[in-house]
């Protein structure tokens, strides 16, 4: 009993590490990124005792120390109380929601099998849309306490692209559960180890021979679901090009105009979490998740014939890291997506999410549907 | 006491305090706000009878949806400024409110003992049985609904297509 909450807890713990960390690494990033595009060097003045020399992990620290000392200043017309509560309601979804993507298959001690997975509960998928759809409280309660029509200009067009784009995010993601058959992230990503072939009917020969040593990740069986899951998490996001909430050209900085300090930094910290959020569930829907190409629980087992037996805790490893680099690879793409895309105009991201995701899931599910009586 | 019971207690009285705010709370938005977490803390309740289905669908259309729109309203009409007329409906609700607790009262009463829990099957309450009754027993209800659904929507493109002109 206790050891079972210990390893809840410390499952608990290490994945709301890794997430807020590799936020962290995120904000940093970020900046490099940018001024490795727009060729400059940057983010190379934080240095502690005259050390200048690791740029990461001074930054990092600098970061946090900058923003915990600033003057936290409410506007004294605005709502005390909300103001404060917004910024809390934007980091806690993106930090919770990661607790149903698994980082691994199961790890095995002795007689004890443990689930690499924080919370398997039978809805999982569910479960990440509907903390999704609550941090559009952060933005528009946040948007509102600050009495000012800029936050409330960002705070207004936030939860419409949000609100938008979860219908298509939630559609596009049909196709994958109905393939794999079920709304559990775990089962989804067991089921991406199988391959192509073992899904074919018998009589498609052809197509056998020629997709079949292909993993059945969601990328091979869902690629245009991918496109438009892509697309509507970076609006989620609300990054470039779908940042009109914060937009600094019109509405100065949007939701989070009148937030300094610690404040800001949970906003900010909200948003990259969120980024690592959408990457584990990229991950996870298309990517077969933890799993490896031919990677079984034994070893390598290729289709071509020949096998390389590993080591439990060796194949363990090997899927956890598998994971965690996949994500990773996710969240870098995100990050390059900033520089590489001018902003849309509002009535474009309206018209891209009603008019081109939309339809796009809808035909989506359909022509899925059909596969899938045609190989039955 | 159990564990669980300890739980479903705490979450009883912060259900009933968010509750009592919505009603008591002068500030509009603040109510919404308090309303929204009353959603959150049902939607905790039913995870602790094991109904996350049901749980996770309270968040996503009423926590998550619903009341963004009611936010929404809120936010724009800003009603504060409105002069309150509530004497009335106070005195209303609160014969309300009594009326369904001497209800609730005395429907315990006269059930004398309740009948012992029974313990949900492995399957209870999980999206595939939840889907096999949708589309099985309840087709026609949920048809129904959708069409319902369907109109709403279409009167409100109408109605804002009307508004343009």
């Amino acid at each position: 009993m206790i050891v079972d909450i210990g390893i809840v807890a410390l499952k608990a713990f290490l994945v709301l590490f890794m997430v807020l960390n590799l936020a962290g690494v995120l904000g940093w990033i970020e900046r490099k990124g940018s001024a490795l595009i727009q060729d400059r060097i940057g983010a190379n003045r934080a240095s502690i005792l005259g050390f200048a020399g690791l740029g990461l992990i001074n930054t990092m620290v600098a970061d946090p120390i900058k923003f915990l000392t600033k003057e936290d200043f409410i506007p004294p017309r605005g709502d005390k109380f909300l103001h404060t509560l917004a910024p809390c309601l934007a980091l806690f979804p993106a930090l919770v929601a990661f607790a149903v993507i698994p980082f691994g298959d199961v790890l095995q001690i002795g007689d004890r099998t443990i689930n690499l997975q924080v919370a398997n509960l039978n809805i999982g998928i569910l479960y990440v849309f509907a903390m999704g759809s609550l941090g559009v409280y952060g933005i528009v309660i946040g948007a509102w306490a600050s009495n000012n029509k800029f936050s409330l200009l960002g705070g207004v067009r936030g939860s419409a692209q949000m609100i938008s784009y979860e219908v298509a995010m939630g559609l596009s993601v049909i196709g994958i559960l109905m393939v794999y058959g079920t709304l559990e992230l775990q089962e989804i990503a067991r089921g991406q180890g199988a391959l192509v072939g073992e899904l074919l009917p018998e009589s498609w020969r052809f197509m056998k021979a020629a997709v079949g040593w292909l993993p059945a990740w969601g990328i091979f069986l869902q690629p245009l679901a991918f496109l438009l899951f892509f697309t509507a998490a970076v609006a989620e996001t609300k990054r470039v090009p779908f940042d009109l909430p914060e937009g600094e050209s019109e509405i100065v900085a949007g939701y989070h105009v009148e937030y300094s300090g610690g404040k800001f930094l949970m906003f900010f910290a909200g948003e990259f979490a969120e980024i690592v959020t959408a990457a584990g569930l990229m991950t996870t829907l298309f990517f077969g998740g933890w799993q490896i190409p031919y990677l079984l629980r034994d070893g390598f087992h290729f289709p071509w014939g020949g096998a390389w037996l590993l080591p439990h805790l060796a194949v363990v490893l090997l899927q956890v890291g598998a994971f965690t680099l996949k994500v990773a690879f996710f969240c870098w793409l995100q990050i390059l997506l900033r520089w590489s895309v001018p902003r849309f105009r509002y009535d474009q991201v309206m018209r891209l999410g009603w008019k081109m995701l939309l339809p796009l899931a809808l035909l989506n599910v359909v022509v899925t549907a059909l596969a899938i009586i045609a190989m039955q | 006491m159990t564990l669980s019971l300890m739980l479903f207690y705490l979450l009883a009285a912060l259900l009933v305090l968010s509750s009592l705010m919505v009603v008591l709370l002068r500030q509009v938005v603040h109510c919404a706000v308090a309303l929204v977490a009353a959603l959150f803390l049902i939607a905790i309740l039913f995870l602790t009878l094991q109904a996350p289905m049901v749980g996770v669908l309270q968040i996503l259309v009423y926590a998550g949806a619903i009341m963004v729109l009611f936010l929404f309203v809120i936010m724009f009409l800003n009603p504060a400024l409105l002069e309150p007329r509530r004497g009335l409906w106070r005195g209303f609700g609160v014969l309300l409110a009594l009326a369904l607790g001497g209800a609730l009262i005395a429907l315990q009463r006269q059930d004398g003992a309740a009948p012992e829990p029974v313990a949900a099957g492995a399957s209870f309450g999980s999206p595939e049985s939840l889907g096999q009754s949708l589309f099985t027993d309840f087709v026609l209800p949920f048809e129904i609904a959708s069409v319902l659904l369907l109109v709403a929507i279409v009167g409100a493109v109408v109605l804002a297509k009307r508004e343009q002109r």
